[in-house]
């Protein structure tokens, strides 16, 4: 039931977004004419469609408070969600086949504009991956990933330049020096938590990109490193088509990479550590867990995936300079974690492949992705704060005498 | 017989308040201590000072291995003082909660086992076979705790009295030779308070001491061997039960007039 004071809190979220998003869409700026192009019409579309969401939001969670009462019997929805549980891994097995194949026979039936652009996707699942570990499951929020990512691009690009050493060389090192810089960071920021934490791995992803700009007899400044080579192929010389199919190759085996460490670390004694970390911090010193060493390994690799990606964006790309390394990746980078659903690789991957991927291929959405960008997140926040696909809860079966999840698993043998 | 824990002489401040003052206590090795007193008396405090939450402001806390080596766990980081053989349950619940009742109690073997990042990825057999001693051991205790069948449910779904109960399965994950329990019995019901009496007399048992902060008397004149009195941070009285139950200072600070006959 639509309520009088619905109506009016939906009008003044309308009224609000309205003012919000006044500069950014209303007003455009023709800087060659030097005129103002005043685009009111814009305005009114938010504001409609801002009164339609929040009314929509508030209905939905009218109606979830009142469902809320009913769910309270967990223990008895128990044996419902071992079933689901127990459905889940051959579902999940399925798609994973189903998607690697679709991966892996892209190239064949889209045109290179196509492959080139899910490379980039790809790239961003790796980012995501790697800044999962450091959000999702050890719950530190940072801001600053960027940095490793462009310590890794420069790596590259440093190192071809100067060294002349090739992308397989520099691969493994750009994945060190990722690391080392997580450390570095993870080292004043020891004692922090929460906001504080945020706000200081902000600063040090400026700090990162500033010098990049700034010191220039390192860096080049502004201008960037142009002319940075392609990965080889056993010294041959391939098109540009051709290389654009081997570079999606190579990100596909470096998704696979990542998806296959960050998921046996998740369901390991680091993953474990980890997440207790993210949950209790008193409570997880006081299991035995080193609070700094498992803090440290979070944030060291976590930033191991961005500086690879780093490289391998330089070797894409073939041209680096600061300008792609600003705070809005590190925001992109957490959209696609929260999004997707913090600690879940899956999700991630969705989010990843949604985020990227739709701003291209939606040229209207473009313009105003951070604006999409930021209206996604909050309504997540408000409808589903555990993302897309939420993390899946390891369940162990226990390999003799006894099996609580499901005993028709375990061969008479075993018992 | 031999002294566990030796504490001479704690004193924790709080700006200008003094939590605990001088406080002196002693535990054996398989012993059940109670720690008793009114809310406020600084109970958690001092558990807080011995698991290296809190750094104590003053005073010694001695740590005597089966071996009779001792060391002394002032200024030990908390995780290292678990690794010494100390493991505590919280007052106020503190679970991973989002995690499952079985991965809360496997995170207590941390401190048991090795396996590094390196190990986690690559998985040789002895990584293999650690994990799945940790499954064992885990679903082992969860089963002396009871709570075996809810293995995979999320430890923020449990009742109070499991959650509890898991906090103490968790603790014993860690292996420990002291087990401290801060007010264990709080929220239970009769029926849960019974079972946990039968938990803590088996866990004593396997020559794990025992230092209870409880409210409920009757149970801790029925477990304690002996028991320690704390008002406003100091020691009002130390004995056996009988002791206790009868000393007037007790009475007076703590139990109220008619606290003690019905016990
Ligand atoms: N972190 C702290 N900062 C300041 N005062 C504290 C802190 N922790 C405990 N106290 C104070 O120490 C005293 C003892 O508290 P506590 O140990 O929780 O009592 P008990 O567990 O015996 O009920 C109380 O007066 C409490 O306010
Ligand atoms: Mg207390």
């Amino acid at each position: 039931m639509i309520t009088r004071h619905d109506l009016r809190h939906a009008g003044l979220t309308g009224l609000w977004f309205m003012f919000l998003t006044f500069p950014l869409v209303v007003i455009k700026i023709n800087p060659i004419e030097h005129t103002v192009h005043w685009r009111w019409s814009n305005m009114v579309w938010i504001g409609v469609v801002s009164f339609l969401a929040s009314l929509t939001i508030r209905l939905v969670q009218g109606r979830r408070r009142t469902g809320e009462n009913e769910k309270q019997q967990s223990l008895l929805q128990t044996s419902v969600r071992q079933f689901d549980l127990l459905r889940r891994p051959a579902f999940f097995r399925a798609a994973l086949i189903t998607s690697s194949v679709l991966l892996i026979s892209f190239p064949l039936f889209f045109s290179s504009y196509q492959v080139n652009i899910l490379t980039t996707a790809l790239m961003y699942v790796v980012l995501g991956l790697g800044l999962n570990i450091v959000v999702g499951m050890a719950g530190l929020l940072d801001l600053g990933y960027v940095a490793f990512y462009a310590v890794g691009a420069y790596t590259y690009a440093l190192l071809h330049l100067h060294f002349n050493l090739g992308f397989w060389m520099v691969l493994p090192i750009g994945g060190l020096l990722g690391a080392l810089f997580g450390l570095l960071l993870g080292f004043p920021v020891l004692r922090l938590r929460g906001d504080y934490l945020a706000i200081v791995t902000l600063a040090f992803g400026q700090i990162v990109r500033l010098i990049l700009e700034n010191w220039s007899e390192f860096s080049k400044g502004p201008s960037g490193i142009a002319n940075i080579a392609r990965p080889g192929l056993f010294g041959l010389t391939l098109s540009p088509e051709a290389t654009i199919t081997y570079l999606y190759y190579l990100m596909i085996g470096l998704v696979g990479l990542t998806v296959f460490v960050v998921n046996r670390l998740q369901n390991s004694r680091i993953g474990r550590a980890w997440q207790a970390l993210r949950e209790d911090e008193i409570a997880c010193q006081a299991m035995g867990i080193d609070k700094t060493k498992i803090k440290l390994s979070a944030f060291a690799l976590g930033a191991t995936w961005a500086g690879m990606a780093g490289v391998f964006f330089a070797a894409k790309t073939t041209f680096v300079n600061p300008a792609s390394f600003t705070f809005i990746e590190s925001a992109i980078i957490l959209c696609i974690v929260v999004l997707g659903g913090m600690g879940s690789i899956a999700g991630v991957m969705v989010g990843a492949l949604i985020l990227i991927l739709l701003p291209e291929y939606l040229r209207a959405v473009a313009d105003y992705r951070m604006l999409a960008f930021g209206a996604i997140l909050v309504v997540m926040m408000i409808v589903r704060p555990q993302g897309l696909i939420a993390p899946k809860r390891r369940t162990y079966t226990l390999p003799s005498t006894h099996n609580p999840v499901n005993s028709s698993d375990v061969p008479a043998s075993d018992r | 017989m031999f002294p566990l824990l030796t504490v001479n002489k704690l004193s924790m401040d709080f700006g200008g308040i003094r939590a605990i003052d001088k406080f002196n206590m002693r535990i054996n090795a398989g012993e059940i201590v109670a720690l008793i007193g009114p809310n406020g008396a600084g109970k958690t405090t001092f558990f807080n000072c011995l698991t290296g939450i809190y750094q104590p402001t003053d005073g010694e806390l001695l740590w005597t291995l089966p071996n009779r080596s001792s060391r002394t766990l002032n200024g030990l980081k908390p995780h290292r003082i678990t690794e010494q053989g100390l493991a505590r349950t919280f007052q106020n619940i503190r679970l991973f909660r989002s995690m499952t009742v079985l991965e809360n109690v496997m995170i207590g073997r941390h401190c048991r086992t090795a396996t590094t990042i390196l190990g986690a990825v690559l998985r040789p057999p002895s990584v293999t076979r650690e994990e799945k001693e940790t499954i064992e051991i885990s679903f082992a205790l969860l089963e002396r705790v009871g709570l075996a069948d809810v293995a995979h449910e999320r430890a923020d779904n449990l009742p109070y009295g499991a959650q509890r109960r898991l906090e103490i399965a968790r603790a014993l994950a860690t292996e420990p030779l002291l087990l401290l329990l801060d007010e264990p019995a709080a929220g239970m019901n009769p029926q849960e308070g019974q079972e946990l009496e039968a938990l803590i007399r088996s866990i004593n048992n396997d020559q794990i001491a025992v230092l209870l902060i409880e409210h409920d008397m009757q149970l801790v004149m029925r477990l304690a061997d002996h028991i320690f009195v704390l008002e406003y941070g100091r020691l009002i009285a130390e004995g056996a039960p009988e002791k206790i139950r009868n000393d007037p200072a007790v009475i007076r600070a703590y139990l109220g007039e008619e606290g003690i006959h019905h016990a």
